[in-house]
């Protein structure tokens, strides 16, 4: 498929954009390029065309089955864009007079309050564009509260080594080190190791709960009353909130703060479709450390982006957890939790869970055994689901198991569709062992079937260049 | 899978070489062959001072990051800078691949000579 560059041709136009109906402003001379910027010159007709093939070629949401596992790909309903397109708030300024803004105003303390409820925290802010950003601002929220208290020789961060590959960026983006502690068989915290590394330098713990292969830590209250004990916080990653939301509160484990991805958990589209939302919620004694913005409301303390964050992808949490209502929050997550357990257990007998246990919402398989009995690789397995029009869950992470393959099917999967998806699987299991060759090669009906990571990553090409 | 006998390893999947009393230290067939195509390596500088059982830099592949633990305590006399132009080296011949040289050793991890190191992985694998 070619680029919309390569198809431009010159002199060639279309009327989509109106003409401009405010006088020109010139730039300074200085500031002026000298030379047009080489945008494509192309019809509507072909305009029209280049983006449905683009599309055509992509797997959403919509188009089938999307089990990445920790990404929560569950449906976005309509009814959540429709309200979100109201011109009341697609048609506002963040800087307009407050009494025109009244609505857009309730809809973020009223996310503000409902997310609190769900989660056990006493203030949010929806500043922080997207996950990492919601977990730097969480863990620069403990900076402060450390410096607050004249603590500030409290230099490391705890990250199991079971965590997302976020945590431990987003502590050393704080300037924090990273302890890394091992997990128990079970996958999860290790007490033990906790204890070794706990002391008075221990600014806090970074924890996703349940962990990152879909179990729910048990000894959760012990955990953070250890880190507490120690005089550090703890620090909720929220990627996995879709297992519990409404049933257990991250606030009542004893965590102090916690970012969510509202573009997962409450059902804003994402994955390339962003943007996103990485609420922060904390508890009161961090609540005066929360960023506002020094625009709309004053100087704050912290400014992590500019006016009231991703508004659009609030409103959209806001009508998705009103629709769902306090009943049906809770239920989405038991449904979220029944789907994985169904898969897992449908799937079991050919490919493996790593932990052979209930699972939360997502589970782990572990094909290590399997790759060294068929030489086929997870990754085979994977690309091989494409050719069915099924996602490939989440490869290789996390880390703590080899081959993994990690599947979260969300509550929005029917069971029919989860019979079809563990009936795939199974059918993949016998076909590495007549034909391994095949997988090896797979997809064979995908556009692009396996791109060049090496070189892709060794030698990117970053932009469009004509020749 | 190649196992030079000539040199110490890590549980951690570094080979250490002592010449004289500098520890030359890169990471093995083993690892490179688990890690896939390396396509970035992060380097210290010389004067870092290393711990044994700690990092001193990482390797990304394809499929992961992962940490370069040091098998010693001592400071950093010398760095291989062209292992950052050309990560694709530690593919294809990790045991020519140093990454770092240390000297002022104070501290050694336990480390396996190449017998028990070939058991080690194939208990790994």
């Amino acid at each position: 498929m070619k680029l919309i560059f390569e198809k431009s041709v010159k002199g060639r136009g279309s009327s989509i954009l109106g003409k401009c109906d405010v006088e020109y402003a010139a730039l300074p001379e200085a500031l002026a390029r000298t030379q047009a910027p080489a945008l494509p010159e192309i019809s509507e007709t072909d305009l029209s065309r280049h983006y449905t093939e683009l599309c055509h070629n992509v797997h959403g949401v919509n188009c089938g089955f999307y089990p990445l596992g920790s990404c929560t790909m569950k449906y976005n309903p309509r009814i959540d864009e429709e309200i979100a397109a109201l011109p009341g708030f697609t048609a506002v300024h963040p800087l307009a007079p407050a009494d025109t803004t009244a609505g857009c105003r309730e809809v973020l303390d009223k996310a503000g309050e409902y997310l609190c409820e769900v989660t056990g925290m006493d203030g949010m802010t929806f500043q922080p564009a997207a996950g990492a950003h919601g977990e730097f601002t969480g863990i620069l929220l403990i900076k402060k509260y450390h410096d607050s208290r004249g603590e500030a020789h409290r230099n490391k961060i705890i990250v199991p080594d079971s965590a997302h590959g976020t945590n431990p960026a987003t502590a050393a983006m704080c300037g924090y080190q990273v302890v890394n502690i091992p997990s128990a068989p079970n996958g999860c915290v290790d007490l033990e190791a906790l204890k070794a590394v706990l002391g008075d330098d221990t600014a806090g713990l970074m924890l996703t709960n349940p962990n990152t292969v879909g179990i729910f830590d048990e000894n959760i209250l012990e955990i953070t009353r250890l880190v507490h004990e120690a005089g550090g916080l703890c620090y909720y990653d929220g990627a996995n909130l879709n297992a519990i939301m409404g049933a257990v509160r991250p606030g009542d484990m004893g965590f102090d703060c916690i970012h969510m991805n509202l573009h997962k958990t409450f059902a804003t589209p994402h994955g390339g479709g962003g943007p996103g939302a990485g609420a922060v919620g904390c508890k009161a004694h961090l609540k005066e450390f929360l960023p506002t913005s020094a625009l709309m409301e004053g100087e704050g303390a912290l400014q992590m982006r500019s006016f009231a964050g991703n508004f659009l992808v609030v409103v959209k949490a806001l009508a998705y957890i009103m629709t769902l209502g306090r009943e049906g929050i809770p239920e989405a997550s038991a449904n979220a939790v029944l789907n994985a357990n169904y898969l897992m257990r449908r799937i079991q007998g050919t490919f493996e869970p790593a932990f052979d246990r209930i699972c939360m919402h997502e589970f782990v398989l572990d094909l290590s055994e399997f790759k060294k009995r068929t030489g086929v690789s997870a990754l085979d397995v994977a690309k091989s689901l494409i050719d069915y029009g099924m996602h490939p869950p989440t490869m290789y992470f996390p880390l703590i198991v080899h081959e993994a393959l990690m599947l979260e099917p969300t509550e929005t999967e029917s069971r029919e569709t989860l019979d079809w998806a563990a009936d795939i699987f199974r059918k993949l299991y016998e076909l590495a062992e007549t034909d391994p060759e095949y997988m090896h090669n797979a997809p064979h009906s995908a556009y692009i079937a396996r791109p060049d990571e090496v070189r892709a990553a060794r030698t990117p090409i970053l932009r469009y260049t004509a020749e | 899978m190649n196992y030079p006998a000539e040199l110490k390893y890590s549980k951690s999947h570094e080979w250490v070489k002592m010449e004289g009393d500098v520890a030359v230290i890169g990471i093995t067939d083993f690892a490179q062959d688990a890690l896939g195509d390396v396509v970035f390596v992060n380097l210290p500088s010389v004067g870092d001072s290393v711990t044994a059982g700690a990092a001193f830099g990482d390797v990304e592949s394809v499929k992961a990051v992962s940490d370069l633990v040091s098998p010693v305590s001592g400071e950093i006399v010398e760095v291989n800078e062209a292992l950052a132009d050309a990560p694709e080296v530690f593919n294809s011949d990790p045991y020519g691949s140093w990454i770092i040289k240390v000297s002022g050793i104070t501290d050694t991890e336990e480390l396996l000579d190449a017998a028990a190191y070939e058991a080690f992985c194939a208990e790994e694998a």
